[in-house]
């Protein structure tokens, strides 16, 4: 039987982790090829860095990263913030990436998706979706939440299946950083909708919001700081879930 | 002993690289090429795969000789070969995605989209799957029955002789995951990307 994936995310801005992990065998809290290195022997599905990188000349940062976990981790490995263009992707996998998510730049451009997922495999593209609640359903945002756009979440989460994206990570921004839980409307709602696999995102603060996560359609969960902090372990979160009756790797 | 992973361009290797290295250390020679007498002349050869199969099939043509090369190292000198995903797919007759496109013809039978039973099954099937070892297969040592690997298809290989199936995964159906006959190897899931339990299997298979 699939089981359901724990992928916990580290933000990564110039090489460094920002928010560390409250672990006391680790030497450096700040290094990600570490922190990596301890979810994936802690049981981690995947493990995704997200890079808040902010200025091109720092950049250069995330490949070395990405390279020196690639040797470490074997489990797969998805980055993504900051990718651009068929070149970014590219040079993403070459370091040891297994899969790219694209935010942004799939929204000015579905063309990107389209091409990349022909060019490198539908099974690397992840498109990430930044969804905010509004009157009559959810807009996506771009830059990193910054900027409206006007579009339908729905109708762009299937308007990026239809260009050949492997999976959809899917953030509410109206849940991002609250740890009161996924929303999980929209969760059910895009996982109904499309027929590729769904990563809930934004706001877990318990385990209980993972099994409601996984509850709504998801075929995987994301979730940042209660791993960062230490609040529980990715063993704690599957025992739970399993304790649940949801279907976990343990 | 020296080990090739065939470079023909058929997106991301990075992963199967590292993971060889990973097991090999410095006891086994790993070398990633597509110069076929670099091929011909070793002990194993692993081809990798991603991305369709037709495209992973125009890579393998691309590269003038290739074919010949891997006929030559793994039906005639019958020399150890491991395909993954694509990789393994490929020994098919014939592969449905994109177009009907012509496989390596290895192992006799076809590649076709899994059946997700109008949507109730999502696609690619993408994770930690079980796999049910039918077979006993040296590459399978060690490695307990029901044992999770990582997952990321939507084709899947249907071999004419069911007696090639080494393992099997559930998912709509029971969908073949593991073949092998005689010297030949394949795993539909990424050992590469299945953490302890995936090196175990390369470690399996750099000892053959």
């Amino acid at each position: 039987m699939l089981k359901n994936r724990i992928i916990p995310c580290l933000d990564v801005k110039n090489g460094r982790v920002v928010k560390g992990i409250n672990f006391v065998d680790l030497k450096d809290a700040g290094d990600p090829v570490e922190q990596a290195k301890i979810y994936s022997d802690g049981g981690a599905d995947e493990i995704c860095f997200l890079d808040i990188t902010a200025s091109n000349e720092n950049r250069e940062t995330i490949f070395d990263v990405v390279k020196k976990t690639s040797k470490k981790c074997f489990v797969p490995l998805t980055v993504g913030g900051g990718v651009r263009n068929v070149n970014d992707i590219s040079k993403l996998l070459n370091c040891g990436a297994d899969k790219v998510s694209i935010n942004t730049a799939a929204v000015e451009n579905s063309k990107l998706v389209e091409e990349s997922s022909i060019k490198f495999g539908s099974q690397c593209i992840v498109v990430a979706i930044d969804a905010k609640k509004n009157e009559t359903g959810w807009e996506i945002f771009t830059h990193g939440g910054r900027n409206s756009t006007g579009i339908n979440a729905l109708d762009f989460a299937i308007k990026m299946e239809k260009c050949g994206a492997g999976e959809l990570l899917v953030t509410s921004m109206d849940k991002d950083g609250t740890q009161s839980g996924y929303d999980i409307d929209l969760m059910k709602k895009i996982s109904s909708t499309v027929n590729i696999p769904v990563i809930a995102s934004g706001g877990v603060g318990t385990l209980d919001h993972l099994v409601e996560g996984l509850k709504s359609g998801a075929s995987a969960v994301l979730a940042a700081s209660i791993f960062h902090y230490g609040t529980y372990s990715l063993t704690e979160a599957k025992q739970y879930l399993a304790s649940k009756n949801i279907p976990v790797r343990i | 002993m020296n080990i090739t992973i065939v470079d023909y361009k058929s997106g991301n290797i990075s992963s199967v690289i590292n993971s060889f290295n990973e097991v090999a250390k410095d006891k086994v020679k790993i070398e990633v090429t597509s110069d076929i007498k670099k091929i011909k002349s070793s002990d194993k050869v692993v081809l990798p795969g991603q991305g369709s199969f037709k495209s992973c099939v125009d890579g393998l043509n691309n590269i003038s000789g290739l074919i010949d090369s891997l006929n030559e190292f793994a039906i005639n000198n019958k020399k150890p070969l491991l395909g993954i995903c694509v990789g393994l797919q490929m020994f098919a007759d014939i592969g449905y995605e994109e177009t009907e496109t012509k496989g390596l013809g290895w192992i006799s039978g076809k590649v076709s989209k899994i059946d997700n039973q109008n949507g109730k099954y999502k696609l690619p099937h993408i994770g930690w799957n079980q796999i049910n070892i039918v077979k006993e297969s040296n590459i399978f040592k060690d490695i307990e029955n029901n044992s999770h690997m990582y997952f990321v298809h939507s084709y899947e290989f249907i071999p004419n002789d069911k007696n090639v199936i080494s393992a099997t995964t559930d998912y709509s159906s029971n969908v073949v995951c593991a073949v092998e006959k005689e010297n030949i190897f394949g795993t539909q899931f990424h050992p590469e990307k299945s953490d302890k339990i995936g090196l175990k299997i390369i470690d399996n298979f750099i000892k053959l």
